[in-house]
């Protein structure tokens, strides 16, 4: 069989359009740049006597539109590209794009359902409604979409499993067709083999898969124990605040990359460290859940009794569970205590170090915004009304500065996700990540930077698929920051 | 002011030693000494083997006394081995007389210790690989302070505008862009002689070699600096902090810029010109320089980063090849290394930030 090329049927007549889109482009930049710097300024409107309004136009409104036009023009063959792809019958004709896009076809549909809903309840979604206002935030928000969905539907869109080997697939450009005899298999390597001869396409959707199982658990974690740890720091002051801010200046001016190479090497393991150190980590969801309830129903025991046992014991079941595995000889004995039948699950000695290690790295930040705002949030009126009524000082963090301050949080959780999406790449970077075999992008690349300068191909996937993630995320905080302060 | 300081040294010095003293339980727990063991006597030594080892060569003691040690605060170990009568310690070189040897050697009197696996000394090995590391960051932010600084006053003097948006959104997609991730795109775009622009470039003759930059920087090392070889490492970790420092920038003058200070000057009939350059940027500048010494610790994951990429054996090559290769001694003074230069670039912020701001006043 011969190899795909990129844009199959497609390409003759809509890669001319989209180079002359990209040269329309780069030559309104340029023109609007020259005629600004020459002082020409845009048009403005003008308001005749006869109260009708006047646009005047100047050349600069006209590098302008070209370049609006070209950016359409360039959306537009991207969309040909995707619906070609759908619409074409054989692989041949819909090239390497289209196939792409063909077996991305559940996340389209997913896309533009969200899209549709979203849009047309937009008004009745609060800050999440608003989004839709800002173009920056829904594009960071169909960014972050697209690989939340490829993720969920990895079975569907892969081409092949994660770890399938054809050797003699090593190495090969993309488009390449499988070699005669393996049968049932979709034909070809979308965009390539990897060294070892897995394709890279699939390996790049469930490396999505990977990060994104790791990276909001662990932000979330890290936000828990930074609020958990900054709400009082704030509040009370005085000798805890002290005490709380040392411990984590100390470990911000951690390097994180020491702390990576220190708590992933094998010895260090065997001594139990990163064990010891998810033991601390985890009590605080339980310990922020608890005390949340308990300063929310203290007035009515009976409600409070009850979810204080539901939030007790399945945080103790499944704390205990995470941090114990009996079947591990090579623990510490404090760790196989935890009996076997109750231990509900055991996590892959890795996973939770990378995992340790990441909310570690995050919380101590997350305990510094929060503080911050606390100390901003307590002077305000409502506080002082709620002290006047006689609450609980942890019934004022909780309920009353806590939900005060979830706009600056949610941001920054956007923000986070994808910071520790970066940290977990710089782990699979260096050879620490999850586990050798692991699809995620950061060993991916690791894998793929060997051979870069000869075959750049296993490496560029995973690198742009990293990237355009957090740049979604980020645009996507961008857009919510935007949002929220315009109420 | 003299006690500002003071304060802010005592607890940067406090800081230091709890940071050593985690960095030195972690290299000298059981398991990472009982594969030094392992790997400097004998493969297959028995339990009671490792032991009586680590006790000759001076791992024996409580870990705080070693740690004493190390830092030269407790007098170095010394042993009298009983068969023939040698006297080995930890302060005692090759061929050195017993009597002679300074009974203190740790951190205090600049002995950082002996690399086992490269046979030097530590403090030679550190001390080249910093000035390597040096002239990369020192290229790095030659090039992403003043490119950064530029994007962010101009994205901030008109906030809103179509500048700002447009170089708001660069600032955003070069923080999304770690230097692993640009480090790599870099190399297939300008450094490959397969793939990118290189091929394009030398069919049509506009370069000589084979690609137009080098894709590694080891050459850097031996034959000096060119703009062939380190210029995408130059790149590669500027771009990564630029964008942070440009949006910083282009906050603070945003602020700077609806003071009314600005106002009035406005009103007096300036010139935009003259406002922004007279009047608003050197105001909008101080929260930057904050932001841009703070940068100096994330910088030190990019050079890691960086130079394991790239093949350039400085500071952070020699940490990952410390980590990975058990080497106690050369990975404490890494870590010393590291912790300095963030604590001491914390210190600088803090005091530069009060210098600046006239309108802070420390009693």
């Amino acid at each position: 069989m011969e190899p795909l090329t990129w844009s199959g049927a497609l390409g003759a007549f809509l890669n001319p359009l989209m180079l002359a889109a990209v040269a329309v482009f780069i030559l309104g930049f340029f023109a609007n740049l020259a005629l600004t710097l020459a002082g020409q300024r845009a048009g403005e409107i003008v308001v005749n006597p006869d109260n009708t309004l006047t646009e005047i136009k100047t050349p600069v409104d006209y590098a302008l539109n070209a370049m609006r036009y070209a950016v359409l023009l360039f959306v537009v063959c991207c969309l040909g590209y995707i619906i070609g792809g759908i619409a074409l019958p054989t692989l041949e004709a819909k090239g390497i794009i289209g196939a792409m896009a063909a077996r991305l076809t559940p996340v389209w549909i997913a896309l533009v359902v969200t899209f549709a809903l979203s849009i047309t309840f937009k008004r009745r979604l609060g800050l999440y409604g608003k989004l839709f206002d800002s173009p920056i935030g829904m594009i960071g928000f169909g960014l972050v979409m697209f690989w939340i969905f490829s993720s969920v539907f990895a079975g569907m869109v892969a081409t092949h499993g994660p770890i399938d080997v054809i050797s003699q697939m090593r190495n090969e450009v993309p488009g390449s067709p499988l070699p005669t005899g393996e049968d049932g298999l979709y034909p070809y390597y979308l965009l390539g083999g990897d060294n070892l001869g897995r394709d890279v396409f699939s390996r790049m959707i469930f490396g999505g898969q990977e990060v994104l199982k790791i990276t909001p658990v662990a932000t979330l974690f890290a936000f828990m124990v930074g609020i958990t740890l900054g709400l009082p720091a704030g509040y009370f002051g005085g000798k805890l605040d002290t005490l709380l801010t040392f411990i984590a200046n100390l470990a911000l001016a951690f390097p994180v990359i020491l702390l990576f190479f220190l708590l992933v090497t094998p010895e260090i393991v065997a001594a139990g460290v990163p064990q010891y150190m998810s033991m601390v980590l985890f009590i605080f969801p339980i310990l922020f859940f608890a005390v949340l309830f308990n300063s929310r129903f203290s007035i009515q025991p009976m409600k409070r009794n009850i979810l204080l046992a539901l939030v007790l014991s399945i945080g103790g079941i499944g704390y205990m569970s995470l941090i114990s595995d009996a079947s591990d000889p090579d623990l510490p004995l404090i760790f196989r205590l935890w009996p076997e039948w109750l231990d509900l699950f055991d996590i892959q000695g890795n996973i939770l170090i990378v995992f340790v290690s990441v909310v570690f790295v995050n919380s101590p930040t997350v305990f510094r915004i929060v503080r911050g705002l606390v100390l901003d949030i307590k002077t305000r009126d409502y506080v002082a009304a709620s002290t006047t009524r006689g609450e609980g000082p942890w019934y004022i963090m909780l309920w009353e500065i806590l939900p005060n301050a979830r706009g600056p949080l949610i941001v920054d959780f956007c923000l986070r996700i994808g910071y520790t999406t970066i940290l977990l790449g710089t782990l699979g970077f260096f050879g620490l990540g999850v586990s050798p075999e692991s699809p995620d992008w950061g060993s991916t690349i690791n894998e793929g930077r060997r051979l870069l300068t000869i075959y750049p191909h296993p490496a560029l996937p995973p690198a742009l698929a990293l990237m355009s993630l957090v740049l979604g995320l980020n645009l996507l905080a961008d857009g919510l920051r935007e949002e929220s302060l315009k109420d | 002011m003299g006690q500002f300081i003071l304060r802010r040294a005592g607890v940067m010095l406090l800081t230091a030693l709890c940071l050593t003293f985690v960095v030195f339980f972690l290299t000298n727990l059981f398991p990472n000494l009982e594969k030094l063991a392992k790997t400097q006597g004998n493969a297959r030594m028995t339990d009671a083997e490792v032991v009586s080892w680590l006790d000759r060569n001076g791992y024996g003691g409580p870990m705080i006394v070693r740690y004493g040690e190390w830092l030269g605060v407790a007098p170095g170990w010394t042993r009298e081995d009983p068969e023939t009568g040698r006297i080995t310690g930890r302060c005692i070189d090759q061929g050195m007389d017993p009597a002679e040897a300074p009974r203190f050697c740790g951190l205090l009197q600049g002995d950082l210790g002996y690399s086992t696996v490269s046979d030097a000394e530590v403090s030679e090995i550190i001390g080249g690989r910093l000035q390597l590391t040096l002239i990369l960051m020192a290229w790095a932010f030659g090039v992403m302070v003043p490119a950064a600084l530029i994007i962010g006053v101009l994205a901030g003097m008109r906030e809103g505008s179509r500048t700002d948006r447009s170089l708001s959104t660069l600032a955003i997609a070069s923080t999304a862009t770690p230097e692993y991730v640009s480090g790599v795109i870099f190399i297939v775009l300008l450094a490959s002689s397969t793939a990118g622009l290189s091929p394009i470039l030398a069919e049509w003759g506009w370069i000589d070699s084979r690609t137009l930059f080098l894709g590694s920087a080891r050459s850097a090392m031996e034959e000096g600096v060119t703009f062939w070889n380190f210029t995408l490492p130059v790149m590669t970790i500027a771009l990564y902090g630029m964008g942070y420092i440009a949006r910083m920038t282009r906050a603070s003058m945003a602020e700077v810029m609806t003071a009314q200070y600005i106002r009035t000057a406005r009103l007096k009939g300036q010139s935009f010109r003259n406002i922004v350059l007279k009047h608003a940027l050197r105001n909008a500048l101080i929260a930057p320089f904050t932001v841009i010494m703070l940068q100096f610790p994330w910088l030190l994951t990019g050079v890691v980063i960086v130079e394991t990429l790239f093949n350039y054996n400085g500071f952070g090559w020699t940490l990952v090849q410390a980590a990975s290769n058990n080497d106690i001694e050369l990975l404490l003074a890494c870590s010393i290394v590291a912790v300095f230069v963030v604590l001491v670039t914390q210190l600088i912020s803090d005091i530069g930030y009060v210098f600046l701001n006239p309108r802070i006043r420390l009693a």
